[in-house]
């Protein structure tokens, strides 16, 4: 890439709308991954008996819908980010694309 | 030939000789098993009149879709030693299991916002692509490939050693044969049929897997009338440790310890190169991001299954003599074998078949990804970019990746041969601690830190990979079981969390107070890396046309 085309990409205001907007979105997806992650292991490491207290009186533990639960909020959470980057952030890009071609051949 | 012959029919009498777990010839894991390698060999033949380029070979042409990749990924991810070792370790611990089996998971959704899009965007056929996209390539390669081949090694010796174990146990071979048959096998995939024989026999063996797995698990579920409580009361009824199985026990103890886990589970798996590798295969970042979707969903789905499987055969196997040594009082086989005996337990001698002639697939499908892997930090990066500078044809930088598999296989039988009466427990921990500590840190800073230089990176990348071997050499698994010392000088297990921060922090003081002419260079070409990155704008286009 020359850096003409470097620069006329930085100045499109959608360019930085793109970065802005998934940098924001990845880091808040990722705080929730390793909150709910390490809030679980530190609960395994100092209070084990809090997951190992019986859900409804039975043997089933509160633990195992806690477990359960953070594997499905993994998979909720790769989905809710395909979603949007498949929408806004693909839009976004096409367009950057688009405005470049159109710079360009406008000389 | 000979020898060759003299060598099978060493293996048919011990197929009679030995003692495998079915206690007689296990014709229907046998019969299945042939089947499997006959139609993977199949499908190396047709890749092999597909694969003509570098680009083919490494990426398979760049045309697997995202839904496919994710399954390759899903099964990459799903070895023999996580289906067997997990269920294996559910039967042991109960909950304890399913802790492991979520901190190989939640690296997933990072790497998906963090490096999987960026990946396909910036690299060609590996991560040190990527790594040394703007930095001094020569010395980012040999520090990327080494890395590489670092993981790729322990890893592979690992899987080798278990593979013996297994196919010994499951089928009555001998050892050696084993690990010959291994070797044997995944040299052709990778030689002959390149990156898309392997990620075919990866789909096929994910979705094998899958299917067995589920079937065990609606086949227990069934005979607890489909209630969990149930499952779980008759398990604590029988079950040594009683109602400990249903909470945390002592697999994770401190803090330190689990959060280092935590660290090089999650880092680790965005630093396997064989892992990293498969971003390249797909056309652009949305079958990228697709992938990683799909494979965390099967990857999930999978854990949930070892859980229940794992449950299940502390219901159904360890209360029945047949699965039971009477010698040790365990399993016939080791409590790995948890989930084998369950299959007899609930599909008979045909489903044992079946799973058996699985797991032996799940281990050719995982060691031939590692293989290209390490064939690829060989040809590619040591080779052609660093050897050649970039300029060698084609047809030369092929032969040499063909070469450096066959090298790889030769050395993984080796070493798996020579490593069988050794501890290789410490080995998997080792290769992601190097992933995430070496792999890991000069990826993602390459990526987003436009401060980054090629010293730093070269500094902080050496001294991360020299940490975690360090310090796992000097840790309690290695230093006290294997060397037979006292005391452990080092008191964690897992490295990772030094390893890494020490890794990230000298690459950052060694990358600010980097004065020379190069680093600015490594600067200025920051804002063309980044855009390329974020908008796939002059990326190599997956498909050529």
């Amino acid at each position: 890439m020359d850096s003409i085309a470097v620069e006329r990409i930085k100045s499109n205001p959608a360019y930085n709308e793109l970065i802005t907007k998934r940098k924001s979105f990845s880091i808040k997806l990722s705080i929730v991954m390793l909150v709910a992650y390490y809030a679980f292991i530190l609960v395994i490491a100092f209070n084990p008996s809090f997951l190992g207290q019986s859900l409804s009186g039975g043997v089933t533990t509160l633990g195992i819908p806690v477990a359960v639960g953070i594997i499905f909020l993994a998979f909720i959470l790769t989905g809710i980010y395909t979603k949007r980057a498949n929408v806004e952030f693909d839009d976004l890009t096409a367009k950057i694309k688009e405005d470049l071609d159109k710079e360009q051949n406008n000389g | 030939m000979g020898k060759l012959i003299a060598l099978l029919s060493l293996g048919v009498t011990a197929l009679f000789a030995s003692e495998p777990i079915a206690k007689e010839l296990n014709i229907s894991a046998i019969v299945m098993f042939l089947i499997f390698v006959l139609a993977t060999l199949g499908i190396t033949y047709w890749a092999a009149k597909k694969t003509k380029t570098a680009k083919d070979f490494y990426t398979a042409g760049g045309g697997i879709t995202g839904f496919q990749n994710g399954l390759a990924i899903a099964g990459d991810y799903m070895s023999a030693a996580s289906f067997l070792g997990i269920s294996g370790l559910v039967y042991m611990n109960g909950y304890d299991g399913l802790i492991y089996s979520i901190g190989f998971l939640v690296g997933w959704p990072i790497i998906l916002f963090m490096i999987s899009e960026q990946l396909r965007n910036l690299g060609k056929y590996t991560f040190a692509d990527v790594a040394s996209f703007r930095l001094s390539q020569k010395e980012i390669r040999i520090l990327a490939a080494s890395g590489s081949l670092a993981t790729v090694t322990f890893y592979l010796i690992a899987q080798m050693v278990g593979s013996g174990k297994l196919i010994q146990v499951l089928f009555g071979l001998p050892y050696e044969l084993a690990v010959i048959i291994v070797g044997g096998l995944m040299i052709m995939y990778v030689a002959f049929g390149g990156m898309l024989a392997t990620t075919w026999v990866q789909i096929i063996k994910a979705v094998l897997l899958l299917s067995g797995a589920t079937f065990m698990s609606i086949a227990v579920l069934a005979y607890v009338g489909f209630s969990f409580e149930n499952l779980f009361a008759t398990a604590v009824d029988v079950h040594a440790k009683g109602a400990a199985i249903m909470a945390p026990g002592g697999l994770v103890t401190d803090p330190i310890s689990a959060i280092s886990l935590g660290i090089a589970l999650m880092f680790g798996t965005a630093g396997l190169p064989h892992i990293l590798m498969r971003f390249f295969t797909v056309a652009d970042a949305k079958q990228a991001r697709k992938s990683v979707f799909v494979a965390t969903g099967f990857i999930g789905y999978f854990y949930i299954l070892t859980f229940i499987i794992g449950f299940g055969a502390i219901v159904l196997v360890s209360q029945n003599p047949e699965y039971l040594d009477i010698t040790t009082g365990g399993l016939f086989g080791g409590n790995n074998m948890a989930a084998i005996h369950l299959s007899h337990a609930v599909g008979g001698d045909l489903f044992l078949g079946f799973i058996s002639a699985v797991a032996f697939a799940t281990i050719l499908a995982v060691v031939a990804g590692l293989t290209l892997a390490g064939a690829s930090a060989i040809s590619h990066d040591l080779y052609a970019c660093v050897i050649a500078e970039g300029k060698v044809d084609q047809e030369k930088e092929m032969k040499v990746s063909k070469y450096a598999t066959v090298a790889i296989g030769v050395v993984a039988i080796l070493l798996g041969i020579a490593f069988e009466q050794q501890n290789i427990a410490f080995m998997v921990g080792l290769a992601f601690a190097i992933a995430a500590s070496a792999n890991f840190p000069i990826l993602f800073l390459s990526i987003y830190w436009s401060k980054l230089t090629t010293r730093g990176a070269l500094i902080g990348g050496s001294l991360g990979l020299a940490t975690a071997v360090i310090l796992v050499i000097l840790g309690p698994t290695v230093w006290v079981t294997i060397l037979g010392n006292a005391e452990a000088i080092f008191p964690y297990n897992y490295p990772a969390l030094f390893s890494v921060t020490i890794a990230f922090v000298a690459i950052w003081f060694f990358s600010i107070t980097d004065k020379s002419s190069r680093a600015i260079i490594d600067h200025e070409a920051f804002d063309a890396q980044n855009i390329r990155c974020q908008t796939g704008i002059g990326s190599s286009g997956a498909l050529d046309h």
